[in-house]
């Protein structure tokens, strides 16, 4: 038998059935689902008449609306309420498990799946929502769908898909004192370009991976849609078996151990090739910060901020200076001196307690600078929130200026109350720095969540490596 | 689905790489649980001065002479021209509606993002991938004085250029049947309902724990 893939495997393990052109039929484990790109697939299923395939193969939670204060008083916006109502209600309709906003449970949903083992390794896993790549990290094969296929997937089990091409991303050696999971991806992005992954899915291996925690891998697999892929993968060691091991929903007793047997043969084969390989060097990784409007314009924290003048292809020469105008930056400033006027914590990409742990140790003892409008906390999920309380991770936050908010998506899309007015610039641990994301005018400087806390401290970029 | 039909259309070119489904349609418009009435908003942050929001009416507002779609020679646009990697980010579906919405049938650009190129097709709007330099040709011919209008033919995969000139552009074989039938994925899907379902009896036994 031929050396394969991780990717071949998951994709051969999935695959329903073949056409002669090689689109496949593939088959879909796990379905995640939340109110903003689902309500028009409900509809679609109840116009037609149709049944979800298999409801229990579907969770739901509410994320990208929900107010991060007040809970108890519910939604004030009354179109965002009316949108988390119909996920209620057609969660109901169609017998699908709902952790709704009252539910401790609730949380951003690619932080939710893995945290009550509802996504194991070895699934297919769809979310009508990019970032579904996150589950990538726990070796299953996950990516994010548009609203008509999570309809499909409800009605059939099932995608339409052809297969990827196959890039692997080597990390190797050890990553530096201060440098994190975000750094790694960041860089990667900076590397390969925002469309660098487009046609592929990546698997990330190398020695800096396999030292990444799970939290570390779901922040690198997060932002693999930011590099264009259609997923990231990385292979199943102790480090993933542990983290399953016990959540609400894992298997436990003979089929854990079946289970296990299966989940261990999750790697590619020694021999194996791949249409792309790429290696970096972890030791040359520093703390990044993105300058532009793209996550691929971004610099490590020692560098300026580029010149267009210097940039030879003319069209990347003009994408540059209508960054450098939006973000009101002059070409050849130091990083460190950009000072910020909000920072937030949080999102599918850093609001896990690893990332809460990485911030609050900075924070501290310290106090956010007299110069910050806002520093928020957005823990990922209410069960995140609960353990970082028990840990007293609130009241370092809070005693050093920090709010400590209910958790959601927030401030990453700035769908709910939580958004940058035009012109503020902020240090964000979310994952895209495009225009108007976090607020029409808003200027988006990508990091690290100790990179963001230590921003929050000194008023504006700082190497957190010297703190 | 509509089917895709054959028909000429005028060009408006969008000089932008990185184009993000973000820009195309802003997050306020996204709290809709609608599938219409997206194209007043299609590119919002850019075509008009003030800030948009979900219940307001766009007829009267501000709007931002800069933006392309703003210039009267564009007004019935319904091919858009654009750079590399257009519908980056966001899986948004609302992105297409937005763009089918407003009248646009066809997007050309050296290349797009995979998931809007997917959700496209569930759209019946057709994306087009050109090499750089055909993309360059295209943008100095569309910013002449008088636009220029295109003929588009899906059934022989052929662009027709105003000098007479034909572009033939690839597509896959089993969308571009789908568009042209204006086919529905699901009906076609589930005439596998066997094959689905012994698929599913089959894994339920090798990965008992998945279910």
């Amino acid at each position: 038998m031929s050396a394969k893939t991780l990717y071949d495997k998951l994709w051969e393990d999935h695959l329903v059935r073949t056409d002669d052109d090689g689109t496949g039929l593939l088959y879909i484990d796990r379905h995640l689902v939340h109110e903003v790109t689902s309500p028009q697939a409900f509809e679609g299923l109840r116009l037609a008449g149709r049944q979800p395939w298999r409801a229990d193969a579907v969770i739901a939670t509410p994320d990208h609306n929900v107010p991060t204060t007040n809970r108890a008083s519910g939604i004030e916006d009354p179109v965002a309420r009316v949108q988390v109502e119909t996920l209620d209600r057609n969660c109901v309709e169609f017998g699908i498990t709902e952790f709704g906003m009252s539910d401790t449970r609730q949380g951003v949903v690619h932080v939710v799946g893995p945290e009550q083992g509802l996504v194991l390794p070895g699934m297919t896993v769809v979310c009508g929502d990019s970032h579904t790549s996150t589950h990538g990290a726990l070796g299953a094969l996950a990516f994010g769908i548009g609203t008509s296929e999570v309809e499909h997937v409800l009605a059939t089990q099932c995608l339409i898909q052809k297969k990827s091409k196959s890039m692997r991303i080597s990390i190797d050696g050890a990553l530096g004192a201060g440098v994190t999971a975000k750094d790694i991806v960041l860089a990667i992005i900076g590397e390969i370009g925002t469309a660098g992954g487009t046609g592929y899915v990546i698997e990330f291996a190398g020695d800096a991976i396999r030292a990444l925690s799970m939290e570390g891998r779901m922040t690198v697999c997060n932002m693999t849609i930011e590099a264009g892929a259609r997923a990231g993968i990385v292979a199943v060691d102790d480090t993933t078996i542990e983290y399953v091991k016990g959540r609400p929903h894992a298997p436990a007793g003979e089929i854990w151990d079946e289970a296990v047997r299966f989940w261990r043969n999750l790697h590619t084969d020694a021999g194996a090739v791949f249409d792309r390989e790429i290696h970096i060097d972890a030791a040359g990784i520093a703390p990044q910060v993105t300058w532009g409007t793209s996550p691929e314009m971004v610099v490590s924290v020692l560098d300026r901020v580029p010149d267009p003048e210097q940039e030879s292809d003319s069209t990347k020469a003009e994408g540059m200076r209508r960054a450098l105008d939006y973000m009101g930056l002059q070409a050849g400033t130091p990083i460190k001196d950009i000072p910020v006027d909000l920072v937030f914590i949080g999102s599918c990409t850093n609001g896990r307690i690893e990332d809460l742990r990485a911030a609050a140790s900075i924070a501290r003892g310290r106090k956010v600078a007299g110069n910050l409008v806002q520093a928020l906390i957005v823990p990922g999920s209410g069960l995140v929130k609960a353990q970082a309380e028990k840990e007293g991770l609130d009241k370092i936050f809070i005693e050093a200026g920090f709010e400590w908010r209910e958790p959601g998506c927030s401030m990453c899309l700035a769908m709910n109350a939580d958004k940058l007015k035009p012109g503020q610039r902020c240090a964000s641990t979310s994952n895209r720095n495009f225009e108007g994301r976090q607020g029409k005018g808003g200027r988006t400087h990508l990091v690290g969540p100790a990179m963001a806390a230590a921003a929050a401290i000194a008023g504006h970029f700082v190497d957190v490596r010297d703190l | 689905m509509e089917k895709f039909t054959k028909f000429y259309g005028i060009v408006a070119p969008l000089d932008r790489s990185n184009v993000d489904t973000d820009a195309i349609i802003p997050k306020q418009f996204l709290k809709s649980i609608k599938r219409s009435g997206f194209g007043p908003n299609l590119f919002d942050e850019w075509r008009y001065l003030d800030q948009g929001e979900p219940d307001k009416d766009c007829t009267g507002r501000p709007l931002n002479p800069e933006f392309i779609l703003n210039d009267p020679r564009y007004r019935n646009a319904s091919i858009l021209l654009t750079r590399a990697n257009f519908g980056c980010g966001s899986s948004r579906e609302h992105a297409p509606w937005a763009l089918a919405d407003y009248g646009f049938r066809v997007i050309i650009a050296p290349s797009f993002a995979d998931i809007f190129f997917n959700n496209c097709f569930k759209n019946g709007i057709l994306p087009i991938v050109l090499k750089e330099e055909t993309i360059n040709y295209l943008f100095t011919e569309a910013i002449r004085e008088k636009p220029i209008e295109l003929g588009v033919d899906l059934s022989s995969q052929q662009l027709i250029v105003p000098a007479g000139e034909v572009l033939s552009f690839d597509v896959d074989p089993f969308r571009r049947h789908c568009l042209l039938e204006g086919l529905d994925d699901i009906g076609l899907t589930l005439q596998y309902r066997d094959e689905i379902r012994a698929f599913e009896a089959q894994r339920r036994k090798r990965a008992p724990w998945v279910f």
